[in-house]
């Protein structure tokens, strides 16, 4: 069976974007020791950090909803899609690495190397402090001269028994670890099922999607999203916010889907992809867009509408001081897919979806920005040359990391037992 | 060219032709009805005659005669409001989402499902009209132009952009169903002897001819409306959950809600329209169309959707703790343990525990327990909206206020009579309707049909 070669052109492109990528990390660290004063350091910090956790978030749960998109269309016993199996398993194959950038923030965090959660901090959490000559120490009980704690914050000590480092490096270890396994079990199953079809492997791959869906499903719908993102407003809280940050990373992962589509299929592989196939996709981009901006149309007019500073806080400190970057990213979001991808043929269009495809994913790269930025860095946060160079340089890997997986085994699975149905796939 | 994988289960069981479809599909319409059907319509009729006496006691008395007090000023009449339009979401998801995801399966239950959504959406609308106490004034609802000078509805509430949603949405489907029904009428028209039914069925099919001229704009329209009822679905139930969302009351005020309350929605819709299709397929002998493959893949979308209601319900349990909010933390702690406790207890046990175990495929093959767990999701998704409304209400913020609702004997005839009248409308349907989609079923029996799927391998 026909393996694909990456091509010398991409492994060039993807080597610059991660030299890219180094050079930015390389100015982030040194900016971390060239501050002049406490104030710029801690900026700096915020900064470097926020990155990090950005785009390891990112690109994390584009892999991961690459994968749950696999499951879903396993489970569902869907034709259409098999011969673009083997992009989704390949995007799927980022995972390992996306989570140890995010485990890297972490660590980093729990060593105080910087404040991005706030809970981490004993300052804030502990109802006493003892003041000597080498600093302060904190204590939950009143020790021997120990004074009360000026900065004890009531809300977040309450949030203690769930925001504590332990109990997310375990929980946090233990679904990505899960979903990375589960990956693998797809995985090792598909490329035994290129040496000769079984009824009962198909069917096992069907089990373990429906598995993979509940093990999924949970996670990224509560603690994923609240764990990294929305503990960095550790005050604030939000039912929907596990769905909303879902919806995004799963339309970013479709439209890296697509991309690698069109990208194929302009060298001239995947010739078993037909326009239906590039049509399908077109109207998954289209219709999860419009999930996307249901999502967060729920979770924004609820709590503009009610109002309560519990919650309203949250917007206030995106809108006032990132006005056209929030507003920007919602309009683009949800207006440009409307108006592009209505109409049929344009869901065809390989031009206009790699046009829409790659707005869209830097679209949904700023609503990840918008999660994070306003709470580690305030109004201070801009969108400058470490911003660019460090997502530059995740792409780099990102293609680095998925074109080799690629590569790995043949671009069709030609004995899924879908094969047939989804050669032949035709829509109108 | 279209092909279909030898590992899919066949739609249609036994050796069908097209002839054998329009047979098997008409007979109930053309026959006569048995005794089964006379009793079931008798019983619906006394039931909603007493729902119907209730109804007039309410208009004639006013809403005094419910069981509502100051503090619980919304109870059931909100409550059944929500499960019955909840209900009705079921069918244009059917018709219009499955429609879009091609799945053919859809085929065979599309038609009682749109029935029982508009059904349903009559029974939901009914509610908020009689609570209204003088019901000849309903029609303010709207914003009419009026002489009594600035005299309007509230723009800014949600129960006014109910309103909108759901005549809307009612709207939409009604056409969806007819739509769908227009070939099927015109196959009944050309079988009719009789002339008082031929000339009704040739009315109601608008002189549909067959032509492959009308079929390609009858999908056409299939697909545009599908289109434009898949947004409705959404956001019909996101508006009802928003009457509660957009306050301030705890267990009321959070996010989750509308796509929480949409895949409730859904996931109610399903049972409901499982308990009605396993009834249906027995009495007019349609198990060969309707099959275990059909009540399967309704069953995977009632563990999906429960699952995700599940996923919302502790998710706002969990939440409630960590925003450190006292009365929000208090509002679930009283939902869990307080009076009603048995009430959220019944909405877990039913909509959370007890639909997971579909994930055994036996289970969700065998059509007694498909049966029984569509009744408790029916149950269950009724208590959740009594556990949402009745629990955030009945213990405020002022303690002197607290209090407990006790339905009255009219409370109770209101809602039991819904369910009679539902059930009249459908018993009528079923005998006068063509339950399923007798043409577009012809149109996979080639490739889903038992029988040629045997020769083909």
């Amino acid at each position: 069976m026909e393996q694909f070669t990456i091509p010398n052109k991409v492994k060039r492109w993807s080597m610059i974007f991660m030299a890219i990528g180094g050079l930015a990390l390389i100015m982030g660290i040194a900016s971390l020791f060239m501050a002049g004063d406490e104030h710029a350091h801690h900026h700096a910090v915020a900064r470097f950090w926020s990155n990090l956790l950005i785009n390891g978030f990112f690109f994390f749960g584009i892999a991961a909803c690459a994968t749950f998109f696999m499951a879903v269309n396993y489970a569902a016993e869907s034709g259409w899609w098999v011969v673009i199996k083997r992009i989704l398993e390949a995007i799927g194959s980022f995972m390992p690495y996306g989570a140890v950038a995010l485990f890297i923030v972490l660590i980093a965090g729990a060593f105080h190397m910087h404040h991005l959660y706030h809970w981490m901090d004993a300052s804030v959490y502990s109802d006493f402090m003892v003041k000597t000559a080498e600093g302060i120490t904190y204590y939950s009980e009143p020790v021997e001269g120990a004074i009360v704690n000026p900065d004890f914050d009531e809300i977040i000590a309450g949030k203690i028994a769930y925001l504590n480092v332990p109990f997310m490096i375990i929980r946090q270890l233990l679904i990505m670890g899960g979903w990375i396994y589960m990956w693998k079990r797809f995985r090792t199953r598909s490329l035994e099922e290129d040496l000769g079809f079984e009824r009962g492997r198909h069917f096992k791959n069907v089990r373990d999607s429906a598995i993979f869906l509940v093990a999924f499903g949970y996670p990224i719908s509560t603690f994923v999203p609240w764990d990294w993102i929305m503990s960095i407003d550790t005050h604030w809280f939000s039912t929907l916010f596990g769905w909303y940050v879902f919806s995004g990373l799963w339309l970013s992962a479709m439209i890296v889907a697509i991309l690698m589509v069109v990208w194929l299929k302009s060298i001239g592989e995947l010739k078993e992809v037909n326009d239906s196939h590039i049509h399908d996709l077109g109207k998954w981009m289209f219709a999860i867009s419009f999930l996307w901006s249901y999502l967060f149309f729920s979770q924004f007019m609820l709590i503009w509408y009610a109002n309560i500073p519990e919650e309203v806080t949250y917007f206030q400190a995106r809108i006032n001081a990132y006005p056209l970057l929030y507003w920007g990213m919602f309009f683009v979001n949800f207006i440009f897919p409307m108006i592009a991808l209505m109409d049929r043929d344009k869901k065809r269009n390989r031009m206009m979806l790699t046009i829409m495809g790659i707005i869209l994913f830097c679209g949904h790269w700023v609503d990840v920005y918008m999660l994070v930025t306003p709470g580690t860095m305030k109004q201070h946060g801009y969108i400058g040359l470490l911003e660019v160079g460090m997502a530059i340089g995740f792409v780099g890997l990102f293609a680095f990391v998925i074109t080799r997986t690629l590569a790995k085994a043949p671009l069709v699975p030609k004995n899924h037992p879908f094969f047939d149905e989804s050669v032949h796939h035709e829509i109108h | 060219m279209h092909k279909e994988s030898e590992i899919r289960y066949p739609l249609i069981i036994g050796d069908k032709t097209y002839h054998q479809i329009t047979e098997d599909v008409c007979a109930p319409v053309e026959g006569r009805a048995n005794k089964l059907w006379y009793v079931c319509f008798t019983i619906a009729v006394v039931v909603a005659l007493w729902g119907l006496g209730c109804i007039m006691y309410t208009v004639g008395r006013g809403i005094g005669v419910w069981g509502l007090n100051t503090t619980v000023m919304w109870a059931w009449d909100i409550t059944n409001f929500v499960w019955w339009v909840g209900i009705g979401h079921a069918g244009t998801l059917i018709s219009a989402v499955l429609l879009l995801f091609r799945q053919k399966w859809r085929m065979a239950i599309n038609r009682s499902a749109e029935a029982m959504t508009i059904f349903a959406v009559m029974m939901a609308a009914l509610f908020p009209g009689i609570h209204m106490g003088r019901i000849w004034m309903a029609y303010w609802v709207l914003p009419l132009p009026n002489q009594y000078g600035s005299l309007w509805v509230n723009f800014n509430s949600p129960l006014l952009w109910d309103v909108f949603a759901i005549s809307t949405y009612f709207s939409v489907s009604l056409v969806f169903w007819y739509i769908g029904l227009i070939p099927d009428f015109a196959t009944i028209r050309d079988r009719a002897t009789r002339i008082i039914p031929k000339s009704i069925y040739s009315i109601l099919a608008f002189g549909w001819s067959g032509k492959a001229k009308q079929w390609i704009r009858f999908e056409e329209v299939s697909l545009v409306l599908a289109g434009l009822a898949t947004p409705l679905v959404f956001s019909v139930h996101s508006i009802v959950s928003m009457d509660f969302a957009t306050s301030v009351v705890p267990g009321w005020h959070t996010t989750i809600f509308p796509p929480y309350f949409v895949a409730g929605a859904i996931f109610s819709g399903f049972a409901m329209v499982q308990t009605l299709l396993i009834i249906v397929r027995k009495v007019v002998s349609l198990e060969s169309y309707i099959t275990r493959k059909h009540i399967e893949s309704m069953n995977i979308v009632i563990v999906i959707t429960g699952s995700m209601v599940g996923i919302a319900y502790l998710t706002e349990l969990f939440i409630a703790w960590y925003s450190g909010v006292e009365f929000e933390q208090y509002a679930f702690l009283n939902r869990a343990t307080g009076p009603y406790w048995w009430a959220y207890a019944m909405m877990m046990t039913c909509n959370v525990v007890t639909p997971l175990i579909y994930f055994v495929e036996k289970v969700r093959k065998s059509i007694v327990i498909s049966f029984i767990i569509s009744i408790f999701v029916n149950i269950g998704m009724w208590f959740e909206r009594f556990v949402i409304i009745v629990t955030s209400l009945h213990r405020d913020h002022i303690p002197s206020n607290w209090t407990m609702f006790h339905p009255t004997f009219v409370d109770i005839g209101i809602f039991i009579g819904t369910i009679g009248i539902f059930f009249v409308l459908f018993l009528l349907y079923a005998r006068t309707f063509p339950v399923l989609a007798l043409n577009e079923l012809k149109s996979i029996l080639k490739s889903s049909g038992d029988n040629y799927k045997k020769q083909q391998h």
